[in-house]
């Protein structure tokens, strides 16, 4: 795999142990997303404003690697929130990183949580 | 193991080859096939789509590697020339000697040429392969270069030849139909219905001439010039297609000495056997009940015979009674005949109705006990064409009155018969010969959901293609009783058409994608189908900028730029009509030369800037804009360019402004969201040097006015414009283009191009002209309009955008730091710069 791809791997709430400070949310699109810079990582946020839930990825698509995930189109497919690259349309499970119309590598999710209109990210380091 | 060899790489060869690797227990066999044609097999019934694109790949019935991957050794362009029975051997033309233990004669047949006194002139052709076709495009276009009005004949007025009357109109030239016989199509067509074709055929521009037998071919330096019928009876024509019937490619039998027919054709059993055991012969080289088949589904069926007999399965047997039924498959008009056309008083009765002035003509041939359907022709009006068929191969039964089957609802017909009714051994599809119940079996047990879905389990409509709307019906009627809804939403998340969307939206006025899914959705955040298409609509009604609600825009339209491989983005500034000055073009080699962008004219002569950053996108279109640019829209579903040649301006043979008026269409037409892109063309003459006709809507100026082209396109499946209108004004032209873009934005499906969605508009371009020149459906105000204000509420989304600081804060890579993609590599390419390559 290539080198950069391993720099993104999915972390769960009980593994977290940094909480960064992103941005306040209305730095984020309503019903899109954007991306965060966390150390040399870029991290897709997305904001489902209509749920009024939070989701974040590796911003790298794991087809092509090339850093555009938050610039992709949100939405769901039967009910699973998703994220749709754009460059192919290859589309991402925000719960598991899951590629749902094809059989890519998932993609890495990350916690979030929103404090004080706040928007943290979790890391485990 | 054992050698099969195939001669013949046709429609039915091919169809052996296909029938034979379904089969089990193919280890013990080995196929070798050998084509003439320098190409792989190909739809030679759908020949004529040549002329639309000129695209041979899309013909194949099979690429090279699909004979590869089943094990059958493929020959082509070379032609067998020798068979030797007693040492079951053939030799080719380059001498070389193959073994057998079968033989597969699948040689077609070639056109007749009639021995008449010149016909070797340059200038005749015929109407059988790609290369006839190929050969006859380049002779038109070198004629109508020296003669704009050049005539073009058909010799022989049957099905192909009106096919063929047809092509010679798409080439442009003017079609004239010489038939020997005093009717048209003379097997398929009694004479009243003949006379009815005829005024149709007129009616859109085929000059017809019947009894007419041609004594020679004129000419002036080998060159023909003309057809003389009689003394003093001349036609002129500088090209000549014959199409005056066909003769069996049976020399190969001939000279091995198997069993001919009197006038030809190598004679089978019904086994396809042929007077050597170990000889097959399939197509249209058998002579089966003495008869040639000239049409493709029987020979399918030989095909299959063959194959069967071959391995041994022996009860497969050619039935003796073959159906003859046919439909032409002229654009715009309907002939039909099945089963018995003719019928003598003696066998039945005939009913007939006929409305000369709607070009109507049916006939229904009943038995004489009045219950069964022996045969019937269609003109005018052939959508009962398939269930009359089906009656009448079923032998169905049929109402007291069979009247009721042929009239006008109006005249107390009724829609007898319903694809529900037929019995399941009835076959839909006679080319692929898939029944009824094969097609409700792969619905039921779920292998296909849809009619795409059918097609490809079943094949059915995959030959011919007459059947498609009776397994259409056929698929859609299983569906409904199986209670499963036939879908038309535009995803999950709506159950309503695009259509349906666009009329909720503009009556009740919604403005954000929420309140719409809110509304009429089935629930859920919405997708990537369904968000673009409700910002498309709402834009293509209100005329909101992609910046209005920029979340729902596909990713292009987000960052009103396009995205390239690495992630950056190219930068199209509008240069209407491709009109640019020597100052705005060294403003954009200097802002071009600042950010380091890679530089290309594109495709629609503009120019295109690529590798900006995210970052970057504002401050470029900040300078472009301070320089009198505004967006090119390049990355949207609406308006690109209008192409213009020089025109009038500056080209000595122009005939009108083309270059001023594309810059009025670009101008009237940018920023409108529609469906998908819409490219336009403008050319002052008929040289065509802009293209006109390969783009959405193409105007050639003319002797006395403008000809507008509508509904043409290039990319994946290009397709020539259609004449639409003819020496109009500027106006006029403004006003039928009007009309037609949005009448497209309001009912076409989504992503879909005018060029499919004219074709699959039923009517077609006549039925437009109905709509936008005749107004038949009353909504021409209303399209003018809508299109009015759409122009009028123009605004550049990128001027909006930088003068916005709020919008500016989207174009930041991050939202949190000021820093721009640090996985951006670049490297040198011809002076420029481009991405690194992807892995
Ligand atoms: C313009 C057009 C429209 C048509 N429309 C219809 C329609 O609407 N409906 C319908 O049912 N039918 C239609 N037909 C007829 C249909 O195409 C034929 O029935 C069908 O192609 C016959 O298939 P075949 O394999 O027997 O012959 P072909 O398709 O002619 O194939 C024979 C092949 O064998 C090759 N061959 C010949 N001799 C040799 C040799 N010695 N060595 C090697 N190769 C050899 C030939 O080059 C050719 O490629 C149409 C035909 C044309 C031309
Ligand atoms: S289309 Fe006609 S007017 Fe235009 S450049 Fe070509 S030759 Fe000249
Ligand atoms: S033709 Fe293909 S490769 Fe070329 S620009 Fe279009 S999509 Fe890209
Ligand atoms: S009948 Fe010809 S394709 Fe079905």
């Amino acid at each position: 795999m290539e080198e950069i791809l391993k720099k993104y791997k999915t972390t769960k709430l009980e593994g977290v142990n940094v909480w960064f400070k992103a941005a306040p949310v209305d730095a984020f699109p309503k019903d899109g997303g954007a991306c965060v810079k966390y150390k040399d990582l870029q991290i897709a946020v997305f904001n489902f404003e209509r749920l009024n839930t939070w989701y974040a990825s590796q911003n790298l698509s794991p087809e092509k690697q090339e850093m555009v995930l938050s610039r992709g189109m949100i939405g769901d497919h039967n009910g699973i929130p998703m994220v749709a690259c754009p460059l192919h349309k290859k589309t991402f499970s925000l719960e598991t990183g899951e590629n749902l119309n094809g059989d890519l590598e998932p993609i890495a999710i990350y916690p979030v949580k929103i404090e004080n209109n706040i928007v943290y990210i979790g890391f485990s380091e | 193991m054992k050698t099969i060899v195939v001669i013949g790489n046709g429609m039915v060869g091919f169809k052996f080859c296909e029938k034979f690797v379904t089969k089990e227990n193919l280890g013990n066999y080995k196929v070798i096939v050998f084509g003439e044609e320098p190409r792989p097999a190909y739809d030679r019934v759908h020949l004529s789509e040549f002329f639309e694109n000129q695209n041979a790949k899309a013909l194949e019935l099979a690429p090279q590697s699909w004979y590869e991957e089943n094990g059958i050794e493929l020959i082509t362009d070379t032609r067998i020339t020798d068979i030797h029975r007693d040492k079951k051997t053939i030799t080719s033309v380059n001498e070389k000697q193959y073994t057998y233990d079968y033989l597969v004669l699948a040689t077609g047949s070639s056109a007749f040429v009639p021995p008449i006194k010149g016909v070797e002139k340059k200038g005749v052709f015929v109407y059988r392969t790609i290369e006839d076709l190929e050969d006859m495009l380049s002779y038109a276009a070198k004629l109508k270069v020296k003669n704009p009005n050049a005539k073009a004949a058909v010799l022989g007025g049957g099905l192909l030849g009106l096919e063929a009357g047809k092509a010679a109109m798409d080439m442009g030239l003017e079609p004239h139909i010489v038939e020997f016989a005093p009717k048209l199509m003379p097997r398929q067509l009694d004479s009243r219905s003949s006379q009815v074709l005829q005024l149709k055929l007129e009616s859109i521009g085929l000059n017809i001439h019947l009894s007419k037998a041609t004594n020679q071919i004129l000419g002036d330096d080998g060159y023909i010039t003309g057809m003389e019928f009689g003394e003093d009876d001349v036609l002129d024509v500088e090209m000549l297609i014959i199409s005056a019937g066909i003769r069996p490619r049976d020399e190969l039998g001939k000279t091995c000495n198997l069993e001919m027919g009197v006038r030809g054709g190598i004679v089978v059993n019904n086994k396809m056997q042929t007077s050597d055991p170990d000889i097959y012969a399939i197509g249209e080289v058998a002579l089966y009940n003495q008869m040639i088949y000239g049409l493709v589904a029987p020979g399918y069926d030989m095909a299959d015979v063959a194959a069967n007999q071959i391995l041994g399965q022996t009860e497969t047997l050619m039935p003796d009674e073959i159906d003859m039924s046919t439909k032409l498959k002229l654009i715009g008009v309907d002939v039909a005949s099945f089963g018995e056309p003719f019928m003598p008083a003696s066998k039945g009765h005939s009913i007939i109705f006929e409305n000369k002035t709607q070009h109507l003509y049916k006939r229904i041939n009943v038995s004489l006990d009045g219950k069964s359907l022996l045969g019937g022709i269609l003109v005018g009006d052939a959508a009962d064409y398939n269930m009359l068929h089906q009656i009448y191969l079923n032998g169905m039964s049929i109402p007291e009155d069979p009247a009721q089957l042929i009239l006008p609802a109006s005249e107390g017909g009724t829609t007898f018969g319903d694809v529900t009714d037929l019995p399941d051994e009835a076959q839909i599809c006679s080319c692929e010969s898939v029944t009824k119940g094969q097609i409700c079996n792969v619905i039921e047990n779920g292998e296909a959901t849809d009619v795409t879905g059918v097609v490809s389990y079943t094949k059915a409509g995959t030959g011919c293609g007459g059947c498609k709307p009776m397994v259409t019906d056929l698929t859609n009627a299983t569906l409904k009783a199986l209670g499963i809804e036939v879908k038309e939403g535009v995803c999950e998340h709506f159950d309503l058409s695009r259509q349906d969307l666009y009329k909720i939206i503009q009556v009740k006025g919604y403005t954000t994608f929420n309140e719409v899914l809110d509304n009429h959705g089935t629930g859920g955040h919405g997708c990537e189908l369904c968000k673009p298409l409700v910002a498309s609509l709402m834009a293509s009604i209100n005329a909101d900028t992609a910046n209005k609600e920029y979340a729902i825009q596909d990713s292009n339209d987000r960052f009103l730029a396009n995205i390239q491989r690495n992630g950056t983005y190219s930068v199209v500034p509008r240069v209407p009509g491709g009109e640019i000055t020597p100052d705005k073009l060294i403003a954009l080699g200097q802002i071009a030369k600042k950010y380091d962008l890679y530089t290309k004219v594109t495709g629609g002569v503009r120019i295109d800037l690529f590798g900006a950053t995210l970052n970057q996108l504002p401050l470029i279109w900040k300078e472009l804009i301070s320089h009198g640019f505004e967006s090119g829209h390049a990355y949207g579903k609406s308006l690109r360019t209008v192409k213009t040649c020089v025109g009038s301006t500056w080209c000595r043979y122009g005939m009108d402004e083309s270059v001023s008026f594309g810059i009025e269409l670009e101008n009237r037409y940018r920023g409108i969201r529609a469906p998908h892109k819409i490219k336009g063309g403008v050319s002052g003459c008929i040289r065509e040097c802009a293209e006109a006709r390969g783009k959405d809507f193409g105007l050639i100026a003319v002797e006395g006015g403008w000809n507008l082209y509508l509904g043409g396109n290039g990319g994946a499946t290009p397709r020539h414009a259609e004449l639409f209108a003819e020496q109009i004004d500027n106006e006029t032209v403004i006003k039928y283009i009007d009309r037609y873009l949005m009448f497209y934005m309001r009912t076409a499906k989504p992503l879909q191009r005018t060029a499919a969605w004219q074709d699959r508009l039923e009517g077609g371009i006549e039925y437009l002209k109905e709509v936008i020149i005749e107004d038949k459906l009353g909504i021409a105000a209303d399209l003018d309009e809508e299109m009015q204000s759409l122009v009028n509420k123009f605004e550049c989304e990128w001027t909006q955008a930088v003068n916005d600081p709020e919008m500016m804060k989207r174009f930041n890579h991050f939202v949190n730091s000021e820093d721009e993609d640090d996985n951006l590599v670049f490297v040198p390419l011809r002076e420029q710069k481009m991405p690194e390559p992807w892995k």
